[in-house]
């Protein structure tokens, strides 16, 4: 199978407007990825399974990836001469800058006709609260129809294009996407108002206020 | 979008499977949702479970009926969701080990031994060939507890109360004998670790794998003359459920499920992961992609199983079964990522790792074979009756526990 850094010249060659960039795997599994810009990602999606030397048809596993903002601390060292003439010193920079944080949609793909793969496709989103709409693949790969509910569900990833973006695992009416880093669950997933509330509201209103403490729960 | 349904608030007879567009790969799906888009005033939905004994565990299936034939099916589950990939992205990498065991209940030696592949290519750790051996036995005893498993169940949806299922299970129990004396758990196996096996097989738990190879090939042939020939399982599954071969690829849809359909795709051959590349063993494959072929194909997989066994137990080597540098405490892999899979006995059971150097993994992904298979379980039912959806289902052989995660 092509490397790539094959299929990413490929790529570029055949839509000049795109942005694809190789993402190294330090790991010794050597999985490398491509990262594709949004825009062109169902095109580029389209050619790679439809291409006669890659013929990935099959979309094994759609994923997706919550990375968090990041504070990284750099120390930078800079000589600075002496101007009395005496030796140079070195002046240690403490630098802070915040890695903005994004959801990533990763997607393994496989050839059953040419029984090569991965080629692993990775989708980046804006940030993680508004700009968090991809395009969906299921109109490439219908595999990715319950997996992309799925990242929908978990991550809170929009896919355009889905035939039917609902929540999958988690029920309809839940609000957060568990998977992200900064979730936190909630104390009691099944309290829902009783009359029991109302009245101890009533109850409190016969108390001066402040005595009704310890009435709170 | 107008229906292609001609409803005459009667009953079905206008509806046919062929009465939908010929599914396309430049628009999957369309032939689906061509019947979804309108609401007829006299087609009932009903709700199948989830607590239905078809079902297979906590599964639901809203179905919209026309007369007796299904036109619309959505599958709802979810009922058990634990949030397992939380749970593993909380927990040592060692730590997920036992929690796989509970994805695809049946199979925990082949969820094992798909988590530690992914986390052997993670930090590239080698396998002793004896260990090698033993996960080869273990996973195709799986398998043959699988699909004999499913064998039975098959049989129940389809009417046979009892009988054909006991028959499994009085087998499925020889097996899960041989793992709980192996692993001391009969289904909660938690047997393999990364770079190797935990305890060593001793030669009498290596006897009675073979006594119990030997016996399992006239126990099937037992199975096979009551079931395969059977003229009333033909009549309710032969072509009850076809799919095509080009949308199950397209749908991801892997394992027994997709060789059914005459596709060539088995990863024993494909990756030839372990060290399956020595075994003479043939991949079956089905014609008509039926419910009738994927029963078939489960019990040709286990007399090829069988063969696999034989050659494995006869040519198990000596050594070690761990990998003497493995680490088991503070295990913490470089940063990167790998994906992993393996041909479980539902299909491609994959783990995707990523790890940032510390002793959790930042994301910790499973790719269970029975969640995808579903993506096509309405295609399967459109134009069926209710009494066939209960056995297209359990022909695609799902287990809750690993759907829902």
């Amino acid at each position: 199978m092509e490397t790539p850094e094959q299929i990413r010249d490929r790529l570029l060659a055949r839509f000049p407007a795109a942005q694809v960039t190789v993402v190294t795997n330090p790991g010794p599994a050597a999985q490398h990825s491509l990262v594709l810009s949004p825009a062109d990602a169902r095109a580029i999606a389209l050619f790679l399974r439809d291409d006669s030397a890659l013929q990935l048809d099959q979309c094994s596993n759609v994923t997706g990836v919550d990375w968090p903002e990041k504070e990284i601390s750099e120390i930078t060292k800079t000589t600075v001469p002496d101007p009395a003439g005496g030796p140079a010193r070195v002046v240690e920079y403490k630098t802070r800058r915040t890695e903005p944080g994004r959801l990533e949609v990763v997607y393994h793909l496989y050839s059953i006709a040419l029984r090569h793969g991965p080629v692993v496709l990775r989708l980046r989103t804006g940030n993680r609260t508004d700009q968090v709409t991809l395009p969906s693949l299921t109109p490439i790969w219908r595999a990715c129809e319950f997996q992309e509910r799925e990242v929908f569900d978990l991550y809170g990833v929009i896919f355009e294009g889905h035939p039917d973006l609902r929540r999958i695992l988690m029920w309809d009416a839940f609000k957060d996407h568990p998977m992200r880093k900064d979730y936190v669950e909630v104390d009691d997933y099944e309290w829902e108002p009783t009359p029991h509330d109302d009245l101890l509201e009533k109850a409190k209103r016969h108390y001066p206020a402040g005595a009704a403490e310890g009435l709170k729960n | 979008m107008k229906s292609n349904i001609e409803t005459t608030g009667e009953g079905s007879a206008n509806f046919s499977p062929s009465a939908l567009p010929p599914f396309s790969l430049s628009n999957p799906g369309a032939h689906v949702r061509a019947v979804h888009d309108e609401f007829h005033g006299d087609l009932l939905e009903v709700s199948m479970g989830p607590h239905h004994p078809s079902t297979h565990g906590v599964f639901r299936m809203v179905v919209t009926l026309d007369g007796e034939r299904i036109v619309k099916l959505r599958p709802v589950f979810g009922y058990l969701h634990r949030n397992h990939e939380k749970i593993g992205e909380n927990t040592t990498y060692l730590g997920s080990m036992p929690y796989t065991d509970r994805l695809d209940y049946l199979c925990s030696m082949t969820n094992n031994w798909a988590y530690a592949i992914a986390v052997e290519k993670l930090a590239d750790l080698p396998v002793p060939e004896r260990a090698e051996y033993v996960r080869v036995i273990l996973a195709e005893l799986t398998r043959l507890l699988n699909h004999t498993c499913l064998a039975g169940f098959l049989m129940q949806d389809c009417g046979a109360s009892g009988t054909p299922l006991m028959y499994a299970f009085r087998e499925r129990e020889k097996i899960l004998d041989l793992f709980e004396s192996l692993s001391g758990s009969r289904m909660m196996c938690n047997y393999q670790r990364f770079g190797g096996c935990r305890v060593d097989p001793p030669a009498a738990w290596l006897e009675g794998a073979k006594r119990l190879t030997d016996a399992y090939g006239p126990f099937l042939d037992e199975f096979e003359a009551l079931l395969t020939g059977n003229e009333i399982i033909m009549a309710r599954t032969q072509g009850v459920g076809r799919l095509a071969p080009a949308l199950a690829i397209n749908a991801g849809v892997t394992g027994p499920m997709l060789r059914a359909c005459g596709v060539a795709h088995d990863l024993r051959k494909v990756d030839g992961y372990g060290v399956y590349p020595r075994f003479d063993f043939r991949v079956p494959l089905g014609d008509h992609g039926d419910v009738y072929d994927r029963y078939m194909i489960r019990v040709l997989e286990m007399r090829e199983s069988i063969k696999i066994l034989q050659q494995a137990l006869r040519d198990l080597p000596a050594g070690p079964i761990m990998d003497p540098k493995a680490k088991l405490r503070g295990f913490r892999p470089k940063a990167g990522e790998a994906y992993g899979r393996i041909e479980g006995p539902k299909g491609e059971i994959g783990f995707y790792l990523i790890s940032d150097g510390g002793p959790n993994p930042w994301r910790y992904r499973v790719r269970a074979p029975s969640f995808v298979n579903l993506t096509i379980l309405e295609d399967m039912c459109l134009g069926h009756t209710v009494a066939d959806a209960v056995i297209i289902l359990g022909s695609v052989d799902i287990v809750l526990g690993e759907v829902d995660r």
